[in-house]
């Protein structure tokens, strides 16, 4: 049997009560979090609400998120084969799932 | 008053989920090296500009992702001229090359790349100029850099602070254009979707720039961010505008494959390689390319072309590396030597858990360029009114292949002509009457019944295996009825969505796109019986000269309707 990660994800969206979601992704070594994220939406759950651009160039800084409770970028986390513990940053207004408002005041669409 | 603000905001309805619309002189959709680039030039020529991405500005597109080099005839390195550049070029594009946008690339290219610099965007120096290297299909060093891979994301920064020093411009976020308005064969604007919200918001330009970069993630493997399905191509398309050299997409030949690494631009292997002369092995661990044709003697002498002609075939003979590519080894060479050439770039290697000294890792060819695009003129013009393309959205200036580093180049000097000509448009119709209001946007459909992102998936397999760097007419027949069967299963009225973000809305949106650009990169191949630059044709090899051909696109009502015309670029009558 291959080994496979369990991520506890934190869901819904802004005003709703949160839930935990479980969802097994199989594991390969240097995969990072963002890889296994990906791996659920194409996979089992397309509505899980992730962003990023970049995917592992470390470019973009738009896949930043918490993993086990320390805000890292997904794409730079290395995924291990265990469970882990996904949520959105605590500090930013939530959008949904995972996604949060992280782009400067001036350049969001409500602040012309 | 404007003031430092661009466009103004106006709600036309009671709350942001129903509907928000915005006016502005000049329209930049994306904020890449183009974008940004056309807008500092609109708005100094005095017009205002809503500059918006659909991700965030300046971090979402290929610009901030290139690490390598820019080339351009500065001449500080050894003596150069840009029709030094030119021939070079022209040669690379193999007689399909649009000679004024390869011109125009190569002469206004040297005056952004000098105007970059006095923003700080940091070229290399040595000896008090700039260093410009080498690069495979150059005549001399002409290629300038940011130290440590850092070219791109200085490009970006230096740009996007260039753009916040200029009044005039205003920046918007997150904002998924999704059609363009044409009224009276002119277009007038556009139409887009705010991803947090799901609000539709309407925009009204009077000049309006596609500067949306390239299509590389229509392919399972590739070097792109999730931005670069080729939504440009296909907004071009719907409105009436042309498209031109569709089948051209550059496979870079030992793009990363495995193990997984993070952190790195998947091409970042070739300058080491050919610095130091990394051996490319089979699954077997034995030196192949000698079957394909190719003597390497432990140098880097293999050309692009042949390194993936080589790859690919070795994998599909049953003997490529475990993840389906070729090793590439530099075990032959010290700790001592390799620390020397990597630099810094070798510790973040080893952050990877890989020791080059004991492993070899495993490349394979990737999508990574499209040389085609929508149709311009010299002024950037497309063949629709009021409407502008830049940078790798445009078709034409590198024809069937592209010299490393004139990407960047391009990006920046088509995005600052289309800038001025945008402004200039915007001048010569200020007083003219001008009906910019919105069609009412069609009632959303039945629910989706599918998954987007898997399909989005099967849509990158069939693309990488059929419509790949080496094709056939079974496999680019069998890949068009697939999606064809794919766009009739995805639909053209938008699915019925949740209010707010919804992660599939987007998904939908790049599907639709993707499939209709999908279908022109494929029909285009087909098309094409011969092989030259980065379109080969297992069941056509060689150039054919009656085939000195571009071909042009346009949508015929609903179907894609392909002409052909004589290059522009034909050998010079002795
Ligand atoms: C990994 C990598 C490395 C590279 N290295 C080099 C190099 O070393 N040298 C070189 O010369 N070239 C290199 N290239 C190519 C070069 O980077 C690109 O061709 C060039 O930067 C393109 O610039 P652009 O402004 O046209 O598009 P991009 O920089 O791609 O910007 C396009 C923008 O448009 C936005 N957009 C797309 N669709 C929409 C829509 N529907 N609505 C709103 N916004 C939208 C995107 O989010 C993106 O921000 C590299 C490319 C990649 C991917
Ligand atoms: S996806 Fe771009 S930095 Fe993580």
């Amino acid at each position: 049997m291959s080994e496979t990660v369990v991520l506890k994800i934190r869901r819904g969206g802004p005003g709703e009560t949160p839930r935990t979601e479980t969802h097994a992704v199989p594991f390969e070594p240097g995969q990072s979090v963002l890889d296994a994220l990906r791996w659920v939406r194409v996979h089992t759950d397309p509505s899980l609400a992730i962003r990023y651009s970049c995917i592992n160039a470390n470019a973009c800084k738009e896949c930043m998120m918490q993993v086990d409770g320390k805000t890292v970028y997904a794409c730079l986390a290395r995924l291990e084969a265990r469970e882990m513990r996904i949520e959105p940053l605590p500090n930013k207004a939530l959008i949904r799932d995972l996604v949060t408002e992280i782009a400067p005041t001036d350049e969001r669409l409500g602040s012309g | 008053m404007l003031g430092n603000r661009g466009a103004r905001a106006r709600a036309t309805d009671s709350g942001p989920a129903s509907g928000m619309h915005l006016t502005t002189d000049v329209l930049i959709i994306g904020a890449g090296g183009a974008g940004m680039y056309a807008a500092i030039e609109a708005a100094r020529r005095g017009a205002t500009v809503l500059l918006i991405d659909r991700s965030l500005i300046g971090r979402s597109g290929g610009t901030v992702m290139a690490q390598m080099t820019v080339a351009v005839a500065v001449g500080e390195e050894a003596p150069d001229h840009w029709e030094h550049h030119l021939a070079d070029t022209l040669a690379a594009g193999r007689g399909l090359c649009d000679p004024d946008l390869a011109q125009l690339l190569c002469e206004d290219g040297v005056e952004c790349i000098r105007e970059m610099d006095t923003w700080g965007v940091g070229w290399a120096r040595a000896n008090g100029h700039l260093s410009q290297v080498m690069a495979p299909g150059h005549d001399r060093p002409r290629c300038v850099y940011v130290d440590f891979l850092n070219t791109g994301p200085a490009v970006s920064r230096t740009l996007r602070t260039q753009v916040i020093r200029t009044p005039g411009i205003r920046r918007v976020g997150d904002l998924v254009v999704t059609d363009l308005v044409v009224k009276d064969s002119i277009c007038t604007g556009a139409q887009a979707i705010h991803n947090a919200t799901g609000a539709a918001v309407s925009i009204t330009a009077r000049a309006t720039i596609i500067a949306t970069g390239g299509l590389t993630r229509l392919y399972r493997r590739n070097s792109a961010s999730a931005n670069m399905g080729g939504d440009g191509y296909a907004l071009a398309l719907r409105a009436g505008a042309e498209l031109i050299d569709m089948e051209f997409v550059q496979f870079f030949p030992i793009g990363h494959l495995a193990p997984r690494m993070i952190g790195m631009d998947p091409i970042m292997w070739d300058p080491f390689r050919y610095k130091l002369g990394g051996r490319l092995l089979n699954g077997a661990m034995e030196e192949f390319t000698h079957r394909y044709g190719a003597t390497e003697g432990g140098k880097y002498v293999l050309t692009r072309d042949l390194a993936t002609y080589a790859i690919i075939k070795e994998a599909a003979a049953g003997r490529g590396s475990p993840h389906g590519g070729a090793y590439l080894s530099f075990q032959h060479l010290s700790r001592e030597v390799l620390k020397e050439a990597f630099g810094p770039v070798i510790d973040r290697i080893a952050k990877n858990g890989i020791d080059l000294t004991q492993q070899p890792i495993e490349v394979a060819p990737i999508a990574h360029y499209h040389m085609g695009g929508i149709q311009v003129d010299r002024a950037m013009r497309t063949s629709v009114e009021g409407l502008f393309a830049a940078g790798e959205a445009v078709g034409g200036a590198n024809g069937a292949n592209r010299l490393s580093g004139n990407a960047i180049t391009e990006a920046l000097a088509f995005g600052r002509v289309a800038g001025r000509s945008a402004a200039a448009r915007v001048q010569a119709t200020a007083n003219a009457s001008f009906n910019g209001a919105m069609p009412n946007r069609p009632s959303p459909g039945r629910a989706m019944r599918f998954n987007p992102a898997e399909t989005l998936a099967q849509l990158q397999d069939v693309m990488q295996d059929d419509v790949g760097p080496f094709r056939t007419k079974a496999g680019l027949e069998r890949a068009l009825v697939a999606i064809r069967s794919m766009r009739a299963e995805v639909g053209d009225t938008m699915p019925q969505f949740a209010a707010g973000h919804d992660a599939s809305r987007l998904d939908w949106l790049d599907l639709r796109s993707m499939l209709q650009v999908a279908e022109t990169v494929a029909h285009a191949a087909l098309l094409r019986t011969e092989s030259r630059g980065a379109h080969q044709r297992e069941d056509f090899p060689g150039m054919d000269d009656a085939w000195r051909i571009n071909q042009t696109i346009r949508l015929d009502s609903a179907d894609i309707a392909i002409a052909r015309r004589p290059s522009l670029h034909q050998p010079a009558k002795p």
